[in-house]
């Protein structure tokens, strides 16, 4: 475990915490301008790809998880979890400065032990080394294509 | 002898969250080993480009396989919201998962899950019921 981050892979990480956070906060707003979607009525999902909050949200959650599988490619899953949960913490912040919701002690304490569990991972290794070669699946013959 | 009605239907809602937290964690584990299978991504795209990168990423079958069970994930999610709250349901799946992946990350991917590690999924467990609240 010596494997250490380089500033363009912080920047991927940190584009999963937002990414998810907020693709996931204009997906719910808007649902929630789309109205209650169910089995009889399942044409209001047609209605929701035209809804600039949903493709908004698609989208950043298209780019969440082009991020999420690129830093699986360089970094152990359970070094990349707390990332992704750091974008909870991220959603509470944003109600509280940006919707002005009043956050609880329990949100809180919820979110310190977030950042402190990104605190203990981040400053370690972010890959178990197993020896491997370093692309072992990737075929020679795609080498040069798509230049 | 039958359960009574309240306890079949915990039963019930607590099988759903489980299901849907192994889905997550079949889907991530698939996920990550395949990447590691296929290796780092940035160096792929020097090579390649973005067009052979993600050919690369889509003809890879843990990928493929990965990514279904996180779709799949995404309906059962739907399917356990509608039996069970959304205070309960979501985080306790969230916290589910996130155990789950460790104990996959450390014992299917051999990743070195060490006390930090350990902790940190801990403490995301924890945090993220407190944040539901």
């Amino acid at each position: 475990m010596t494997h250490r981050l380089k500033p363009s892979q912080y920047a991927v990480l940190i584009a999963i915490m937002l990414t998810a956070s907020v693709g996931d906060s204009l997906l719910a707003r808007g649902m929630a301008q789309v109205g209650h979607v169910d089995v009889h009525h399942l044409s209001l999902l047609w209605q929701a790809l035209f809804n600039p909050f949903v493709d908004a949200g698609i989208v950043l959650l298209i780019g969440f998880f082009a991020c999420y599988t690129t830093a699986l490619s360089w970094a152990d899953l359970s070094f990349v979890m707390p990332a992704t949960a750091f974008g909870y913490v991220v959603i509470a912040l944003l109600g509280k400065f940006w919707l002005h919701e009043q956050l609880s002690l329990s949100r809180w304490l919820g979110i310190a032990l977030i950042v402190c569990a990104v605190g203990f991972v981040a400053n370690g290794p972010a890959r178990t080394e197993h020896g491997e070669q370093e692309h072992p699946k990737l075929d020679p013959m795609d080498a040069g294509a798509g230049r | 002898m039958p359960l009574p009605l309240h306890s079949t239907e915990m039963l019930k809602v607590w099988t759903v969250i489980a299901f849907v937290a192994a889905l997550a964690v079949a889907g991530e584990v698939l996920i990550a080993s395949g990447m590691r299978d296929l290796g780092d991504l940035d160096h792929i795209r020097v090579r390649v480009g973005l067009p052979g990168t993600i050919r690369a990423v889509l003809s890879t079958p843990k990928f493929v396989i990965g990514a279904l069970c996180m779709a799949f994930n995404f309906f059962s999610m739907l399917f356990a919201l509608s039996i069970a709250d959304l205070s309960l349901a979501g985080p306790a799946i969230a916290s589910l998962t996130y155990i789950g992946n460790a104990v996959a990350a450390k014992f299917v991917l051999g990743e070195a899950v060490d006390q930090r590690r350990w902790l940190a999924a801990l403490c995301v467990c924890i945090g993220v019921v407190l944040l539901s609240r």
